[in-house]
């Protein structure tokens, strides 16, 4: 699903967290979004997800405006999220946290459960299966009955992760997936981003990795206060001087 | 056997309609609300029952406790839309000021006799009908574990902003949940008046309110029937310290109070999950004696 950002600002008080900003992520593509601290890609995030509203500009999904509707109607059009500082439903377990992740493809009435009908618990079995799945997926499907605050943080990541796939969205937004990982969980975490992206969905990456951005990433946009300052491949964004400047100042 | 059931008959109806109490206290705790206004809604649905029952004696029992617990369920809707924004102590604080709106209603409402309320209301409640109502409600909330909307209830109670992202109607589910728990609380307070033969305002003050949530959290909200439990602990516990008390030849009153006090106390201090934690804390004492 493409995502297009466009004009996109928002500002608290005086401070334009994200001004002017505007890109694209089409599907099956690994999007960055890379800057330096507070360059306004998590409140970026936070836009397209709902839950800022823009002061300027416009965001669209396949041509429809989503900015101002609801978080929930928003991931009801097939966009899911992880956060940079991990919002797990910590007094469940991994698996129901996946089990919650699949609410928008769950529809099964609730008076089929109050008739004690089969069909019922045969949707639930089904649930908690896909969830195990889900899980395996990240190479968590030994702790799934493991309480969510009690894992560490890589692996909360990664339940995280699993919980945004178990939706099955169209656009996923990962903000720092990798954040407190060693390198070879990274890399793990790299190759799945890849098979979901494979898989026809459209990626919006923020990572500050950047060895795994530029190996992970089809396109990247660089802001800086709020701002886009470059946009290309990989290998553009290497060279080009004002991302150098940015992240190593104008004297480098 | 049966003298016993008969001695305590009124205390047995007294833990049920304090069951549906602390349960509907539950319905909106388990998804992280904390919404004080049920002795409001406990007090709409005794003076709808009541006033059906008094000014329309043909209408069967049933449509009475039916109509007692919709009136209290539809009066939520519009008072959830604006005070569901509200979080936490902010929203416990506005559902009091509701409860607090309905008892000075009643109390100024000279059609229901203002603060005397109505009296000689046919005993119609038998502790069948109470044993019913507590059994309904506990299958619904029961089979609402587990079940999609449960599963999205707990989400909410974790974290609103997560579950909201996750395509979860927040708003909606919590006004479902307060309605119900309104529902429950008009069926009890429908029950309660059908039984103690009697309604007034001063039934349904703020004190009421507080004694359904203690009885909900040292049951323990972590499972649907701990409410039940700390109903029925809080309950009889009185009772059984009056026979005590009477034993050990104290002076009933100060003493009673005191020793319920410290029990609840107790409760709070070493249960913070309640009454249903008790089998799984004493497991683990077992199994590593300090």
């Amino acid at each position: 699903m493409t995502l297009a950002v466009v004009g996109l600002s928002r500002a608290f008080g005086g401070v334009r967290a994200v001004d002017d900003a505007s890109f694209t992520v089409a599907p099956g593509e690994v999007h960055g979004l890379i800057g330096p601290n507070g360059a306004g890609k998590t409140t970026l995030l936070n836009l397209v997800s709902g839950l800022l509203r823009p002061t300027a500009g416009k965001i669209e999904l396949e041509g429809r405006r989503i900015d101002g509707l609801t978080p929930n109607r928003i991931a009801a059009l097939g966009v899911a999220r992880t956060y940079q500082n991990i919002r797990l439903f910590g007094g469940l377990s991994s698996a129901d946290n996946v089990v919650v992740g699949q609410h928008l493809r769950r529809h099964a009435p609730f008076w089929r459960r109050l008739l004690l009908l089969p069909s019922a618990r045969k949707e639930e079995t089904a649930a908690r299966a896909a969830a195990e799945a889900g899980l395996a997926r990240v190479g968590m499907q030994e702790r799934a009955l493991t309480r969510a605050f009690n894992l560490s943080y890589g692996e909360q990541r990664r339940v995280e992760i699993a919980r945004a796939l178990a939706s099955q969205p169209r656009l996923v937004l990962l903000d720092e997936p990798t954040a407190g990982m060693n390198p070879g969980e990274a890399g793990s975490v790299a190759r799945l981003v890849r098979e979901v992206a494979k898989e026809g969905r459209a990626v919006l990456l923020i990572e500050h990795n950047v060895r795994l951005v530029m190996e992970l990433c089809d396109r990247i946009t660089v802001l800086n206060f709020g701002k886009v300052i470059a946009r290309g491949t990989p290998a553009e964004i290497g060279r080009d001087p004002a991302v150098i400047a940015a992240y190593l100042g104008d004297g480098a | 056997m049966g003298d016993l059931f008969l001695a305590y008959q009124s205390l047995i109806a007294f833990v049920g309609i304090n069951a549906l109490l602390a349960l509907s206290i539950y319905a909106t705790l388990c998804c992280g609300q904390l919404s004080l206004a049920n002795a409001g809604f406990m007090a709409i649905g005794a003076y709808t029952g009541a006033l059906l029952t008094l000014r329309a004696p043909g209408i069967p029992f049933v449509a009475v406790l039916a109509a007692a617990s919709i009136v209290p369920a539809v009066i939520a809707v519009p008072l959830g839309l604006p005070v569901l924004r509200l979080r936490g102590v902010f929203l416990a604080i506005a559902t009091v000021g509701f409860g607090e709106v309905v008892r000075l209603f009643f109390v100024n409402w000279s059609y229901t006799n203002g603060a005397l309320g109505l009296v000689a209301i046919p005993q119609r409640t038998s502790l069948w009908t109470i044993a019913l109502a507590l059994a309904v409600t506990l299958f619904v909330l029961g089979r609402l574990r587990g079940s999609r909307y449960g599963y999205a209830l707990e989400a909410i109670r974790e974290d609103e902003t997560a579950a909201r992202t996750m395509g979860i109607f927040t708003t909606g589910h919590k006004l479902a949940m307060l309605a119900l728990g309104a529902a429950i609380a008009g069926l009890a307070g429908a029950l309660e008046a059908h039984f103690t033969f009697m309604v007034a305002p001063s039934g349904y003050a703020f004190g009421r309110v507080v004694e359904m949530l203690v009885q909900a959290v040292v049951g323990g909200t972590v499972a649907f029937y701990g409410p039940v439990i700390g109903a029925a602990f809080l309950t009889v516990l009185p009772e059984v310290l009056r026979e005590v008390g009477a034993r050990m030849g104290l002076t009933p009153g100060p003493f009673r109070l005191l020793l319920n006090g410290a029990i609840l106390l107790a409760v709070i201090l070493y249960l913070p999950n309640g009454l249903v934690s008790l089998p799984a804390v004493l497991r683990r004492r077992v199994r590593r004696p300090a």
